[in-house]
């Protein structure tokens, strides 16, 4: 906010009002998103390059679920969060910063987190199985988006929307 | 710009500015709650804006609409004539700020002469953006929840796949991904109410069955003196769009144009990785990066926008955008804007600012000569170039854009020639267009790895299967 009374915040048409996401490494956990109500993402299996793991927890509730792409469940769950839910809550605090996770997924964060393997374990955590279609296809979306044509029309509501970050 | 021509844009704040802005701020306010049920100072609100329009051709449907909104039962169309009402005004202090920023710079500027659109063809993407929209004006921006920002991927999907509702597409999107990262709504402190009304305006705007002229161009031929780059990004998009002077081919006046390149991208790819997504228009980046001329061929150009081909750009002889903006800012002709998109916001005027000094407070900056002031927008300087608060706080001279919002004029750096430890330095937004010449940077960015190659190579093994 950039003054006392919000007045600003109120009456600007170009606003921050999101910071970008950071850089992050996309090898281990290529999709992550706060989106549907869930931190949700795709992780990719360790030992099988033609595999990926589909994780997910719920805003509120904090119920979790990973599995195959195939609907397969994750065999490391067993009575509390795997490996790809932790590498996923790390990977999304990097992302978006440990605040914006926590908020999404309403954690009380008040103490200092060290980071999301951290924040999950603050969490009242328990299993329940979801499909893993949708958050799946929601990844394909997204890299769909790399497959589209550029565009060369003027866009004149990106004007809205500026480039940020100089921060060096 | 001299500071006496800023002093007289700053001193001669259009007439009725005022009284605009406050009754887009009443219908803006109204929108935060929602229509679902308007309460009394929501209908005052919008009586005020048909109060506004009163003796314009839009009275009687803006009053109809008011009316309907008020009583709670409306349609699209009601929306429809709301939003218009809104850009109206804004389209009116648009033409006034700019007038008078062309008054006291003395910049020429031809008038608007296409059409302004002929009603298109019924789009399904346009009918359930519509239908997003009014949902999302019944909730108000406290109403919006998990399902209907999921309800957006729909017609997001549907745009996408039309180039021709690019706009509306990359519109929704950036939209609905700034809302999902607010949820909820209701625990904000303070929700930017000017600009999601502005973003919700213009989207029902581009959701008509409505098509702007595509045929009436021109063509045209010339050397493009790129003065600067303005870089554009939201999680789904980057647009790089130069400003430059294009001096045409069969000898007439010099015209201020700009081009654009937009590419899909998604929220992990930023900083100077983006360029790597304009590949396809290498000749583009060379100007920018090498800060050359270009030679161009029979480019439609669409009032300011040249519309860029690659294929028909050839690079040419090194041009100094300062040297370029020195003399022929001054003289090179403007264009008007569209209509329709007529905004304070797409005010984004080039200028050259010299012999000036940079007040720091805090993360704040301030040009100032003369005892002007003109602030700096800090918040557009984009992690894809070497532009940094610091340097700008160096600089003595700048080539950027002025722009207006939040009621001031503040200028936007695309360039600046600055002393840093006693040696003059020069930056450009566009000097990373062919790779990062910053070794420091470059190290940084080499250690989070190379995301655009990550996501292809995963797309490729999962997209086609």
């Amino acid at each position: 906010m950039t003054d006392a009374d919000g007045t600003a915040w109120r009456r600007s048409s170009v606003l921050a009002v999101v910071p970008p996401a950071r850089p992050r490494k996309l090898a281990k956990v290529p999709f992550v998103e706060l989106a549907d109500g869930r931190l949700q993402g795709v992780v990719s299996s360790g030992s099988d390059i033609e595999r990926v793991y589909v994780s997910s927890v719920a805003a509120g509730s904090h119920a979790y679920h990973c599995s195959t792409n195939n609907n397969r469940p994750c065999g490391g769950l067993r009575g509390a969060p795997c490996k790809h839910l932790e590498a996923l809550a790390e990977e999304a605090v990097l992302q978006y910063g440990v605040d914006r996770v926590a908020r999404y997924l309403r954690v009380d964060a008040g103490e200092v987190v060290r980071g999301g393997a951290d924040l999950l374990a603050r969490m009242d955590t328990r299993h329940e199985p979801t499909p893993a279609a949708v958050v799946f296809s929601r990844f394909l979306r997204h890299l769909a988006y790399l497959e589209l044509p550029d565009s060369t029309t003027a866009l004149p509501e990106l004007h809205w929307f500026p480039a940020t970050g100089a921060v060096r | 710009m001299l500071s006496t021509q800023l002093a007289q844009l700053q001193e001669n704040v259009p007439v009725g500015l005022a009284d605009a802005e406050a009754v887009v701020a009443g219908f803006d306010d109204a929108l935060v709650g929602g229509f679902a049920r308007v309460g009394d100072e929501a209908a005052a609100a919008l009586a005020a804006l048909a109060g506004a329009v009163a003796g314009t051709p839009l009275h009687d449907r803006v009053a109809e609409a008011v009316a309907k909104v008020t009583a709670g039962s409306f349609s699209q169309e009601d929306l429809a004539a709301l939003a218009g009402a809104r850009s109206a005004l804004l389209g009116a202090a648009h033409d006034a700020l700019l007038g008078q920023f062309d008054a006291a710079v003395g910049r020429e500027r031809t008038p608007w002469s296409a059409s302004v659109g002929v009603p298109a063809e019924v789009s399904a993407p346009r009918g359930a953006a519509r239908a997003w929209l009014h949902e999302t004006a019944v909730a108000g921006w406290r109403g919006v929840d998990h399902d209907l920002l999921s309800a957006v991927g729909t017609p997001v999907e549907a745009a996408l796949a039309e180039p021709g509702l690019r706009r509306l597409a990359v519109l929704l999107d950036g939209l609905a991904a700034e809302l999902r990262a607010c949820l909820p709504v209701a625990m904000m402190a303070q929700v930017p109410a000017r600009r999601w009304a502005d973003l919700w305006s213009r989207a029902v705007l581009l959701a008509q069955d409505w098509s702007s002229p595509a045929d009436d161009v021109e063509t045209i031929s010339g050397r493009l003196l790129p003065l600067g780059v303005d870089i554009h990004e939201h999680g789904t998009a980057i647009g790089v769009q130069v400003h430059g002077v294009l001096e045409p081919a069969d000898g007439g006046a010099a015209r201020l144009v700009r081009t654009t390149v937009v590419a899909a991208k998604v929220e992990t790819i930023t900083g100077p990785a983006v360029w790597r997504l304009l590949q396809a228009h290498p000749v583009l980046l060379a100007a920018l990066a090498q800060r050359r001329a270009v030679t161009v061929t029979d480019l439609p150009l669409h009032g300011g926008d040249l519309r860029w081909i690659d294929g028909q750009a050839r690079v040419g002889e090194p041009a100094d955008p300062f040297a370029a903006a020195r003399l022929l800012l001054t003289t090179a002709v403007a264009a008007a804007t569209a209509p329709l998109d007529c905004h304070p916001t797409a005010i984004a005027e080039p200028v050259l600012l010299e012999g000036y000094t940079v007040r720091q407070d805090d993360d704040r900056l301030t040009v100032e000569w003369d005892g002007q002031q003109l602030p700096v927008a800090v918040d557009r300087l984009p992690a894809a170039g070497p532009l940094t608060p610091a340097l700008v706080a160096a600089s003595s001279c700048c080539i950027g854009l002025l722009r207006f919002d939040g009621g001031r004029w503040l200028v936007q750096p695309l360039a600046v020639q600055a002393t840093v430890k006693r040696k003059p330095v020069e930056a450009h937004n566009g000097d990373w267009a062919e790779g990062i010449t910053d070794p420091k940077v470059a190290k940084v960015e080499a250690k989070a790895g190379d995301a655009v190659a990550v996501l292809r190579e995963r797309a490729g093994r999962l997209l086609r299967r």
